[in-house]
């Protein structure tokens, strides 16, 4: 097991590594004219080239790499050349929105969806049919247009919730959880639809097992059968799924708070990119690729834990 | 949002092998859904094609009288705010998006198929290499990337799909690899390469085939998520904006949503269903695939052709109960199990019951072995599920009775046929490895039944599940007790599984080939374990099985099936000292036993 | 003395460890046999015995780490992909599992001219073919336009058995070819097998865990044990008075179909576990 763990660990490095690596040397190459895209057309040739130097853009391509990454490894992501703020605080400040968006819909997809791949499996008949059709549509059906019905529905016509804009927490918990109700549901509809579809198809797989019967032969219900020793093998794959899930929710997360107007990471990717500001996109990729690391640790040593064939080993 | 694919359910490789012969296509124009997509896209398409002969206007012009003018007139769907005919946009953005997907996916199919095809087939470094990339590109969050790189690109939509080609490339990949690994090892293609094919004919002949379905699949599935993709970027303003698109008309009506909720819908419709299209479209494929031919569950052996069936109506040949000194050492019984006139069969899909046993009537008496012979086919085991109420799904008890101690088990309510399992009628399944929970230790699998059926504490159970794996011949008891299936060898599996089947002191066993899955040497000793326990217990016995050693070495009386009936019953010894029946009597004669040896081979000059 | 046709000296095959620090797998640890033309040569085994792998040694399908298999004289031990090619209509297959054995996406005909392809034959010389190898396992000329799922296991063997002669080989290394079969198929499918030798005059390296199945057929027989061959010579003595003591109790093991005759050798089984006990012990104690 602790195999397993280090080289799931180093691999999450390397990700990291290789990410950062490539993203720099492309951003490198595309960013033009940086120094008189900040300064504007109006500027003369010398205050361009003093900014060139500042930033220290005249100087070869690996040593403003190895500058970059003895400074991030260090914790400093270097300052945004566009707005000045430090990277790091840039990113911080918006994560925990980010986030709170993207762990409720996850939290929310779990357990709707674990719910009702199982009944569709166990019972059959019009649930099972239900997740079927669900499951296209939803699949089709790009999240983002779920979340324009939603607001167009909730929050223009009926004014039932915050259209656009977040309460934080600490301000009011009723208008935090208004504003970032329709933003939540919206990003998990999409998903609870792909999820219910595999946790339906896994169940199933599980029920057909040999063992099943065995067990069943023993004495123990139907109930006992399922609940204990099927959910328990379906567990697996259903992580994988939700671990997916996750991932896909981050980049949809990107547009739905444009949408509600939400302060979350996405508008700063959105300024980043297009703008081409090296340090912030740095450090936008490495926040993404490190959350998705983690994530991607967690579950696999989650299901490393599951598997008694990883976990003991043979 | 999502942009993931379910990849990870491949069709297995027998639906493959089967599609692979049969017309997908054709088959796909008989679905009502398959059509129905099929023919909203190619109209789709036709309208992009067409898209300057229909509009009613230049998609272009901004007409500033016109601004957000509600549909009816010359306006068919109304206009945009800035005066431009909505229909008209909505038609001439057709194009870009059709072929932006289509670059999408080919990109994505050229990279992950190759790749798919070397790693699947040739394995080694390069499959390892393959799988870590593909799981790299699939664990990036797809917007990210592509915003990511649109800063790198610019705003060039070929650009950006073809680095989203790029990130999807793994799901093709994953499939692709799967059904190619899957097929490689196959026996057939081991026959081909021992006919000498070379490497390029073996891929073009069996494997390429195989993996043309689940390719064509996913591209419609991956197609639709490019749709959906393109149009958020257009939604946030990062397409390229000189020309009409569906995201930049949702960001459009979005901006006005006061003034003209309406305008909403006409874009949203036009990404909903395309997208939707293409996803029925992929699931009525895949539901083809998978109906390919009606797939008849896979037993280990098919059904030969019935050799000499019982003609209706006819009762079994019985033996007469033997003279005494036959006799076997103990008194039977009372009859523990009696069936009459046991039916069972299975619903079919159009209604009708596909019968597998007809009419069998059986005794097992308590302290008695009854074997159950017959070929594959016969209904031998079916007749043992039947008894446990265990049938697979579709299958159920047509009619007749099955009697257990004053209980008709074939009408008895699940809840207490729940009640009777463990601990009155146990089950000894074929296979060891697959019928133990591989998620759970040897151990708990063996207490858990006896906490529940006799009531006893945790240490209580631990103490017995021990004494009885000492008793069936495990050498160290308290390792297997901890020990997880997939550590145990095959032969201590089912040792374990005899174990389990007897905790519960149960009065009737049935045990559906216990050995066949055994080697030899191991087969003796289980038996001899079965004959012990059983005399032990004083248990009734119902052997299922297909060998006449068997029966010969463990069996008290013998029941022989064919085609879902008994054609003959008695007595192990009278009925093998002289088989009546017609189909018995072929059975024994295609017993090797006394087959004379070959003798040393004798070279003669005109031989080889 | 006559020229061996397959000779197979002190073969090893090892297969690499899996991961960083496992220890390599010796499948075969310098097994010695060899088959005279036109004989049955029966391997008898269990489960992890190297049975299967000597047989896919043979055929190039597992690699040979250590001594040589000789086919007429030729070192086959290593041949390139190329090189193997040329042996294929000399050294032919036929496979267990009749299901898998064959492509079910295939037709019959499809399936009898693959090896021919090789050959570059003519197709009106390839139809000819396959209807002579149709006649001669005794099945129908109109199965070749049929996909093998229309057959029963009994007839896919046969048609795999078909296969195997399409090029006319000197040797068929046959892999448990009954062993999935019912009782009654089983032995129509092996007097097929007799019937060919007789006819063509072909070799059989006929693997299979039946001792009663090889001893139908074979002249002499192998008995394999853990990858070493613990007894070899002529067939009926080494499966009905073997004189090694595992062979000694997989006979004993088998159960036979006469109630009477069957008490008697279980009787005798325990009779042999017991000497053989007592026989290591005092080895034990001795050594």
């Amino acid at each position: 097991m602790l195999r397993f763990v280090l080289r799931r660990v180093a691999s999450g490095v390397v990700l990291v590594a290789v990410l950062s690596t490539v993203t720099f040397f492309l951003l490198y190459f595309s960013s033009g004219n940086i120094a008189r895209r900040i300064l504007g057309q109006q500027a003369t040739e010398a205050t361009v080239q003093q900014k060139q130097h500042e930033l220290g853009l005249d100087r070869p391509l690996p040593a403003q790499f190895g500058d970059w990454l003895s400074h991030a490894l260090r914790g400093d992501l270097g300052d945004s050349w566009f707005t000045g703020q430090k990277v790091v605080e840039a990113i911080t400040s918006r994560l925990s929105v980010t986030l709170t968006l993207v762990i409720g819909a996850t939290l929310i997809t779990a357990v709707v969806g674990v719910v009702l791949g199982i009944i569709a499996a166990t019972r059959g008949g019009a649930v099972d049919r239900g997740v079927q059709v669900l499951s296209v549509l939803g699949f089709a059906i790009p999240g983002f247009l779920v979340a324009l019905g939603l607001v167009s529905l909730f929050a223009i016509n009926t004014h039932v919730f915050k259209p656009t804009g977040y309460v934080a927490f600490g301000d009011s918990p009723t208008e935090w959880l208004s504003s970032i109700t329709l933003p939540v549901v919206a990003l998990a509809i999409a998903s609870i639809a792909g999820v219910a579809a595999q946790i339906r198809g896994s169940v199933i797989d599980a029920l057909r097992q040999d063992y099943v019967r065995t067990l069943r032969s023993r004495g123990l219900s139907e109930t006992r059968v399922v609940y204990k020793h099927v959910l328990r093998n379906a567990a697996g794959p259903a992580l994988s799924v939700l671990a997916v899930q996750f991932v896909g929710l981050l980049g949809g997360a990107v547009i739905v708070e444009q949408i509600f107007a939400i302060p979350g990471l996405g508008q700063v990717i959105l300024g980043a990119t297009s703008q081409g500001d090296v340090p912030l996109v740095m450090g936008l990729v490495i926040a993404t690729a490190v959350i998705v690391v983690v994530l991607n640790l967690a579950v696999d040593l989650l299901q490393g834990w599951l598997n008694p064939k990883v976990r003991v080993g043979s | 949002m999502t942009t993931t694919l379910s990849s990870d359910s491949v069709p297995t490789v027998a639906t493959l092998e089967r599609a692979a012969h049969a017309s997908l296509f054709r088959r796909l124009l008989r679905n009502p859904t398959g059509i129905g997509s099929l023919g909203f896209l190619v109209v789709v398409v036709l309208a992009g094609a067409f898209a300057p002969l229909l509009a009613p206007h230049d998609p272009n012009k901004a007409s500033a009288n016109d601004i957000l003018a509600k549909p009816g007139g010359t306006y068919l769907l109304g206009a945009d705010g800035s005066g431009h005919d909505i229909l008209s946009r909505l038609l001439f953005a057709i194009r870009p998006t059709i072929e932006g997907a289509a670059l999408a996916v080919a990109v994505a199919a050229a990279i992950g198929i190759t790749a798919g095809l070397v790693s699947g087939y040739y394995g080694k470094w390069f499959a390892g290499a393959a799988s870590w990339v593909a799981s790299l590109l699939m664990a990036l969050p797809g917007i990210v990337v592509l915003l990511a790189a649109r800063a790198v690109i610019g705003p060039s939509l070929f650009g950006t799909m073809f680095v989203f080609g790029i990130l999807l490339s793994p799901a093709f990949y994953r499939v692709v690899h799967a059904a190619v690994a899957a097929v490689r090892q196959e026996l057939y293609v081991d026959a081909a390469r021992v006919a000498g094919l070379s490497d390029a004919r073996i891929i073009s002949r069996h494997i390429l085939t195989v993996v043309r379905a689940p390719a064509i699949i996913l591209a419609a599935g991956v197609a639709g998520i490019a749709i959906a993709i393109q149009a958020g970027l257009d939604f946030l303003g990062l397409g390229d904006v000189s020309r009409p698109s569906w995201g930049g008309m949702l960001t459009d009506a979005f901006t006005n949503i006061y003034t003209a909720p309406l305008q909403l819908w006409w874009p949203s419709l036009a990404i909903g269903l395309t997208c939707m299209a293409l996803a029925l479209l992929a699931n009525s494929l895949r539901d083809e695939l998978e109906r390919s031919e009606k797939p008849k569950r896979r037993r280990r052996r098919r059904p030969a052709a019935p050799a000499a069936p019982a003609p209706a109506g006819s009762a079994a040949v019985q033996h007469e109960p033997v003279v005494p000194g036959d006799q076997p050492a103990a008194e039977p019984g009372d009859e523990l199990l009696q069936t009459r006139a046991l039916a069972v069969g299975y619903d079919q899909p159009d209604g009708s019951v596909t019968m597998v046993v007809h009419d069998v009537s059986l005794t097992v008496r308590r302290g008695e072995v009854h074997g159950l012979i017959g070929e594959s086919g016969s209904g031998k085991t079916q007749t043992a599920f039947a008894i446990m109420r265990l049938l697979p799904a579709g299958g159920r008890i047509v009619a007749g009775n099955i009697n257990v101690e004053g209980d008709d088990l074939a009408t008895l309510s699940e809840k207490a046929m729940t009640r009777l399992r463990g601990a009155k009628i146990a089950y000894i399944p074929q296979e060891p490895m697959s019928n133990l929970d591989p998620a759970f230790t040897i151990g708990s699998q063996l207490t858990e039944p006896m906490r529940i059926v006799l009531g006893l504490s945790k240490a209580q159970a631990k103490q017995r599940a021990l004494e009885l794996l000492e008793r069936v011949g495990i050498p160290d008891p308290q390792r297997t007790y901890d020990a997880y299936p997939h550590q145990v060898s095959g032969g201590m599996a089912q040792r374990v599984l005899i174990a389990g089947a007897v905790s519960c002191k149960p009065d009737l066993l049935i045990a559906d080939e216990p050995t066949t899955a055994l080697d030899v040497t191991v087969q003796a000793e289980v038996l001899d374990l079965l004959r012990d326990l059983q005399a032990e217990f004083g248990m009734g016995l119902l052997l299922v099985t297909h060998n006449f050693g068997v029966v010969a070495d463990l069996c008290d009386r013998v029941s022989v099936m064919s085609a879902g009936r008994i054609v003959e019953t008695g007595p192990v010894r009278s009925l093998f000292a002289d088989p009546r029946h017609p189909y018995t009597k072929s059975l024994f004669a295609a017993i090797l036993e006394d087959a004379e040896p070959r003798g040393p081979l004798v070279t003669t000059e005109a031989g080889r | 003395m006559t020229d061996r046709l397959l000779d197979i000296d002190n073969v090893e095959v090892e297969y690499p460890a899996r991961g960083f620090r496992g220890t390599p797998f010796k499948a075969l640890k310098g097994v010695t046999l060899d088959i005279l033309p036109g004989e049955t040569v029966g391997l008898v085994g269990e489960s992890g015995s190297g049975k299967t792998t000597l047989g896919r040694a043979v055929l190039g399908l597992a690699p040979v780490t250590g001594g040589a298999i000789r086919y007429k004289g030729r070192d086959i031990s290593h041949l390139s992909r190329a090189e193997r090619r040329t042996l294929s209509s000399d050294i032919q297959v036929v496979f267990q599992d009749p299901y898998t054995s064959l492509n079910p996406a295939l037709t019959i005909e499809a399936i009898l001219t693959e090896p021919l392809t090789v050959r570059k034959v003519s197709r009106a010389d390839a139809s000819r073919r396959v209807r002579e190898l149709l006649d001669q396992v005794h099945l129908p000329a109109d199965a070749g336009d049929r996909l093998p799922r229309e057959f029963s296991g009994g007839q896919r063997q046969r048609i795999a058995i078909a296969r195997a002669l399409a090029l006319d080989p000197q040797l068929i290394v046959c892999d448990e070819p009954v062993s999935a079969l019912d009782l009654s198929t089983q032995a129509r499918v092996l007097a097929l097998f007799k019937e060919i030798q007789e006819r063509t005059g072909v070799a059989y390296l006929f693997v299979s865990h039946d001792l009663a199945v090889v001893r139908h057929l074979s002249h002499r027989v192998a008995v394999m044990y853990r990858g070493e061959i613990v007894e070899w010579g002529d067939g009926d003595q080494v499966t009905a008075r073997p004189e090694h003591p595992y062979t000694q109790r997989l006979l004993l093991a088998a159960p036979v179909p006469d109630p009477v005759a069957q008490e008697q050798r279980r009787a005798e089984r325990r009779r042999l576990l017991e000497n053989q006990r007592e026989q290591d012990a005092q080895a034990g104690a001795i050594a």
